[in-house]
């Protein structure tokens, strides 16, 4: 059996953007489907699917549906389009090409767990994504797919576009709910762990990412049990990975999920057609800037969310960066820690502080200003951060940003430390002369 | 340099209107500022925080976390280039210190005219197309340094006017019309779905 394109079927279609060509490929008869059963029913398709989360947690999406408490109204639907870890390419792409793809999963979601208020929060440098989005929500509107009374029913719901301003710390979800709600995007104290109890207005909530919700309208037509049967047991259906860095066919690719092996999409000619010039694979980010890293021995695994999160990492995001042997390692860290640093929130202290000391420490490394004790100082750092520097990662810190900048400086060291070694061995540290006082 | 125009306060109303709690509108005001003057100003957070009833600290504190909200004046066309990971792996900070080079600024620095400012920005979900960069938020793929210097060139003589100026984020607005609008019930009452109690799935 061929796997079926689930979420990317309409990227080829010039006009799939669009109501026409969204309704002329099968659009919108998932929705008619869905409002024909209760939505209790829609729900255990849902579930039966066992669709994990697509946003980086892999949290399966029918279970955090369960989590509404009974009773309590209004709840709502917030949709994660602030795609922004580094390497992640899928979510944009969807919303630009198949806008009425994600409404659609949209519009069944409300429907079958009674959200009465959809916002889909849109990461504010993704104009071309706005447009389209806004450009879809006006058609379906029209056409009566979206609003008062869908489809002559006596289902209601809005979805309104909401635009980001540029913060990767909004793709938490809590902080998600507190930039939509006007504030800083910094994230909330847990517990309550899940929106669903209390999240946008202290209301119930549920957040999902755009391609997890770009899955509904395929599960509804065609059955939970049908995308159970695609992929591994516990990662099923399909997934859009994007693999980038030294390929010599950097894409983003809609794959089998948990059967597809990294060797696969790195080498495969059909996807990532091997490392550029002919060099070899030094190391390979699996999901996304905060995924501890892989290497060669790790090529055969596939794609599955138990085996990676078992070998040390994780699938996140879908993103793989690919490094070859040109690469400089210490700058490639410097250049992952740095990001964390820079979108650090500043609500914690250990993530606050701890991820620009790494991003200093690492810059006199590459300056030529390293000290010899650099290295454990680093490791020092990143255990104040996540205690014990492990996998699944511990935090001293609300949500995972703080540990996630761990992540590059564990694997470069313990893979590559000759690579520090070498620039701290022709460092001049410019140390200031320590001044002893009462000497005298 | 100005309060929100007449105009701007129309969208600023229907956008209000979409939200259970004022409050929510706050960032798309913002851009809505942005896209009046090129930069958010003083006079705009203020004018913000009359029409939301909050207190003009509290829009500033929203405004100064999020990157894409100048509070001073800004060129007119924000030229970001990625240097995330998969971008760097391929060459941008080369192609930022050619832009510096180019431009004749730094990052973070806008040119003497006030046509451009630059910036190194964080990833920007492009990386099958590294290294790239966006001018106004419109995306330029696997951009190389004589295109770069083409861009700027085409810029200067006004030949992309696909580009708008900076503040203008996305070209198509959401409208929802009064008779399509399904509204909201008050967060305040807890009402059911109609739909879910003729399901007969309310307890």
């Amino acid at each position: 059996m061929t796997t079926p394109l689930i979420t990317t079927s309409r990227w080829g279609n010039k006009d799939g953007h669009t109501l026409d060509g969204y309704i002329k490929s099968g659009g919108y008869q998932a929705l008619q489907r869905a409002l024909g059963l209760t939505p209790k029913e829609v729900h255990e398709e849902v579930k039966k699917a066992s669709l994990l989360g697509r946003g980086g947690a892999g949290f399966p999406a029918g279970v955090k549906w369960g989590f509404l408490p009974e009773n309590v109204w209004p709840r709502y639907l917030v949709v994660n389009g602030d795609e922004s870890e580094p390497g992640t390419y899928k979510d944009r792409i969807l919303l630009e090409r198949d806008p009425h793809q994600l409404i659609e999963g949209c519009l069944i979601t409300c429907y079958a767990l009674g959200l009465s208020q959809c916002f889909l929060y849109v990461r504010g440098e993704m104009a071309h994504g706005q447009e389209r989005v806004a450009q879809a929500l006006n058609e379906a509107y029209e056409a009566g797919y979206v609003g008062k009374n869908i489809l002559d029913s006596e289902f209601s719901v809005d979805i309104v576009l909401h635009w980001g301003a540029g913060a990767y710390i909004v793709g938490e979800e809590t902080a998600l709910i507190e930039s939509l709600e006007g504030n800083r995007g910094m994230p909330r104290l847990k517990p309550p762990y899940f929106p669903a109890s209390i999240g946008l207005y202290g209301k119930p909530t549920i957040v999902n990412n755009v391609e997890t919700l770009a899955n509904i309208p395929w599960i509804v037509l065609n059955g939970g049990d049908a995308f159970a049967k695609i992929g591994a047991e516990q990662s099923t259906g399909t997934r859009i990975f994007a693999v980038s860095g030294h390929v010599n066919k950097p894409g983003v690719y809609e794959v089998e999920f948990g059967t597809t092996t990294f060797r696969d999409l790195i080498m495969g000619e059909e996807y990532g057609n091997g490392i550029r010039n002919g060099n070899e694979l030094k190391a390979f980010i699996p999901g996304g800037a905060s995924a501890p890293w892989f290497f060669e021995e790790h090529l055969d695994m596939p794609l599955e969310k138990t085996a990676v999160d078992q070998a040390g990492s994780m699938l996140g995001s879908g993103a793989i960066v690919v490094m070859d042997n040109t690469t400089d390692i210490v700058k490639a860290c410097h250049n992952l820690v740095r990001f964390f640093a820079r979108e650090s929130c500043g609500k914690c202290a250990p993530c606050r502080e701890g991820t620009s000391w790494l991003e200093k420490i690492l810059q006199r490394i590459i300056d030529g200003n390293g000290r010899s004790q650099d290295l454990d100082l680093l490791l020092d750092i990143c255990d104040n951060i996540s205690p014990g520097i492990s996998w699944p990662p511990k935090q001293t810190t609300i949500c995972p940003l703080g540990p996630s900048a761990v992540s590059p400086i564990s694997s470069a060291i313990k893979r590559y430390k000759e690579e520090f070694d070498k620039y701290l061995s022709k460092s001049k540290p410019n140390i200031p002369v320590q001044i002893k006082s009462g000497a005298g | 340099m100005s309060r929100l125009t007449e105009e701007s306060l129309r969208t600023a109303n229907d956008i209000i209107d979409r939200y259970p709690i004022k409050k929510s509108a706050l960032i798309p005001l913002l851009h809505l500022a942005q896209e009046q003057d090129g930069w958010v100003t003083d006079e705009a957070m203020n004018h913000i925080a009359e029409i939301i009833g909050i207190t003009p600290a509290e829009v500033l504190g929203t405004c100064s976390f999020y990157e894409m909200f100048k509070r001073q004046p800004n060129g007119e066309y924000q030229v970001n280039i990625c240097h995330g990971i998969s971008c760097h792996l391929l060459g941008a900070d080369q192609l930022i210190h050619h832009a510096e080079e180019t431009l004749g600024i730094h990052e973070g620095e806008t040119t003497s005219d006030g046509i451009f400012s630059l910036e190194g920005v964080e990833c920007i979900a492009a990386c099958t197309e590294a290294p790239c960069m966006q001018i106004n938020y419109r995306y330029q793929n696997q951009v190389s340094e004589s295109q770069f210097d083409e861009l700027v060139k085409q810029i200067r003589s006004e030949e992309r006017s696909d580009i708008p100026k900076h503040g203008t984020l996305a070209k198509v607005r959401q409208n929802i019309s009064a008779e399509r609008i399904a509204g909201f019930d008050s967060i305040d009452e807890s009402i059911a779905p109609v739909w879910l109690e003729r399901n007969g799935e309310v307890e």
